[in-house]
């Protein structure tokens, strides 16, 4: 088992997206310390860890929606440390959230249109007069988005429906949906299948890996699923209170004596010598 | 029998209007517009205008608000400088109409760009603070700008005019207006299904995610603006040149507000909620004068109650349809629609 790569021997060039000596700070607190950490082509990686980890804070700061205080993002060999978030997009990160954040007021189509957002370039008067160029921009993206998108993941049947009406378990596949608008060359994932029964939570990771495989997509995936993590992950990340403590294959991960003491926490000797 | 609507291409699923049977009736809808200055008296041809006007501006506030989010307590003001900008284009460069009303959208939506900086920090109740500052910062520039605009005693503006022809009455009026309204409203339904649009809605219902859908908020925040000002603007060339003058007490808060409540009223968010709006808060105090003026004659000596009583009225309608109907005059036009469907066989 590799353990945290000291930064000497860290090279971004090995990985298609990394973060060297990352540092997340909330007044005094530290969010993520020092983690460095990639990902390779073609992956799928998981980050584990328990609540308040910081891993959802490692997305965001991926996204640029976080500042880091210290630290660089990079991604195919350039720095993008000091991108904004919408130019993020366009270079192909796409992401899905822990707390489903889909455009409420707009159809599920509409919501997963505006995921290639960043590749349009239609102008405001060709858009007004909807000639030309947006006319045929978009009927082209509908075209995509019918037979890729929304067959890939099976929601035809609510395609002119208001996200807001819809339950909580379509709602996160429309989200994935809206990802994969945008054209993704890695996919970040923040818990898709938590508070899903075991049918869907078969269904969305059966979507993930479809994903994975027809359209050459790197997926990086949060998740407290183990069953899910350990069955599809090539790697995976354990972050515990801001740090990285482990980072490996599953099998190797499953059985690190720190991990299992970040997640069970240590025998308790004074407890145990009373008897409780 | 063809028991349903069912489309055999993409491009027929985008339409706007779908089916025959709509087409159809909008295709009537024209023809009456076009008929009514032949039927119509010079008093129903201004009232016709003037809600043309609001039409364009409604429109123009409900891309802004509606479908953005961003409120906006500044949109007589803006009404004001496209008035302001046309009338003076007018004046002193001499320009046509024709020239100077794109020209003063274009200022228009320039000051209004300026206006919509703070969007980007402030939001909600914010905002609507900031814009209220721009309401009335604007009417004292239109007041005593005196080299520019003439104070109060306003500037008088030549009707437009073709070759030898002169737009100076209602009747021919009312033909620009409409070719206006129907550019201006075609032009917003289609910025609706395209990507400026759905950014729209976007930074409307969750800012957040939108800037990592790839959305530059600083950019589609101030389009909207520039947008939605550039219809203001469009309205007030529009009225200014109907009115032959302009001063300033013709772009007050109030109006500002008015514009605010055709909005709700009409529904936020959608197209044709801004025409119902525009057309139900001009067209019903007019009703109401109407019938006050009625009741005078059935009812000798009441007119001291009457009067006061149809702003009463207006107000309950205003408050009963947002209690009945939140999303406005849009949504009961389409449950109408929903149930007349599959009228008389509910299922």
């Amino acid at each position: 088992m590799q353990s945290t790569t000291p930064h000497n021997e860290f090279n971004p060039e090995q990985y298609q997206l990394s973060v060297q000596g990352l540092f997340l700070r909330f007044g005094g607190v530290n969010v993520l310390a020092d983690v460095t950490t990639g990902v390779r082509k073609g992956e799928i990686f998981a980050i584990i860890g328990p609540n308040g980890a910081g891993k959802t804070c490692l997305l965001n700061c991926i996204n640029r929606f976080y500042h880091p205080n210290q630290g660089r993002i990079f991604f195919e060999g350039h720095d993008i440390t000091g991108l904004k978030a919408h130019d993020i997009a366009q270079l192909g990160i796409a992401r899905t959230f822990q707390n489903v954040e889909l455009f409420k007021g707009m159809t599920v189509l509409d919501n997963i249109k505006l995921g290639r957002h960043a590749h349009l370039d239609t102008g405001v008067l060709s858009a007004g007069f909807y000639f030309g160029k947006a006319r045929r921009t978009e009927l082209e993206l509908r075209k995509e988005i019918e037979e890729t998108i929304i067959d890939l993941l099976e929601i035809e049947h609510i395609r002119k429906k208001k996200v807001g009406t819809l339950p909580y378990g379509l709602q996160k596949r429309v989200e994935l949906a809206r990802a994969l608008a945008m054209r993704p060359k890695v996919l970040l994932l923040d818990e898709p299948v938590t508070g899903m029964n075991l049918e869907e939570t078969e269904d969305i990771t059966r979507f993930i890996l479809d994903i994975h495989d027809e359209r050459d997509v790197t997926i990086i995936l949060i998740e407290h699923d183990m069953g899910v993590v350990m069955d599809i992950s090539d790697r995976v990340c354990v972050l515990d209170f801001g740090v990285k403590i482990a980072e490996g294959k599953p099998e190797e991960i499953r059985h690190s004596e720190l991990v299992i003491k970040a997640y069970l926490g240590e025998k308790d000797l004074t407890y145990s010598r009373l008897g409780a | 029998m063809r028991c349903g609507d069912f489309k055999e291409s993409y491009l027929e699923d985008e339409k706007i209007f779908q089916t025959w049977f709509v087409k159809f009736w909008l295709g009537l809808l024209l023809v009456c517009l076009l008929l009514f200055p032949l039927l119509a008296d010079a008093y129903m041809l201004y009232i016709a205008n003037i809600i043309g006007f609001a039409i364009i501006g409604a429109v123009g506030l409900n891309l802004l608000t509606g479908f953005t989010g961003q409120i906006s307590l500044g949109h007589a003001a803006f009404v004001g400088v496209g008035g302001y900008a046309t009338a003076i284009l007018m004046t002193r460069l001499d320009l046509p109409f024709w020239v100077a009303l794109p020209i003063a959208g274009l200022v228009t939506a320039g000051v209004g760009m300026v206006i919509g900086i703070p969007s980007l920090r402030v939001k909600g109740l914010y905002l609507v603070i900031a814009t209220l500052a721009a309401q009335f910062i604007l009417e004292y520039v239109f007041m005593h700008w005196e080299s520019m605009t003439r104070g109060i005693r306003g500037i008088n503006v030549p009707p437009p005019r073709i070759g030898g022809f002169v737009f100076d009455t209602e009747r021919s009026f009312y033909f620009i207006t409409l070719i206006l309204v129907f550019l201006g409203v075609a032009f917003a339904r289609n910025l609706v299904r395209t990507k400026w649009g759905r950014a729209f809605v976007a930074i409307r219902d969750r800012d957040l995610a939108a800037e990592i859908m790839g959305i530059n908020l600083f950019r589609y925040k101030l389009a909207a603006f520039a947008v939605s000002s550039f219809y203001a603007g469009i309205a007030g060339g529009l009225w200014v040149a109907f009115m032959k003058i302009v001063t300033p007490e013709h772009f007050p808060f109030s109006l500002s507000i008015q514009y605010l409540a055709m909005v709700i009223v009409g529904g936020l968010g959608t197209v044709l909620g801004s025409i119902f709006g525009a057309v139900f808060m001009t067209l019903v105090p007019e009703l109401l004068n109407v019938l006050t003026g009625a009741t005078k004659y059935l009812f000798p000596g009441m007119d001291q109650l009457f009067i006061p009583l149809k702003e009463v009225i207006f107000g309950v309608l205003i408050v009963s349809f947002l209690i009945f109907e939140p999303h406005g005059l849009a949504e009961i036009w389409n449950r109408t629609k929903n149930f007349f469907t599959l009228w008389p066989f509910s299922y």
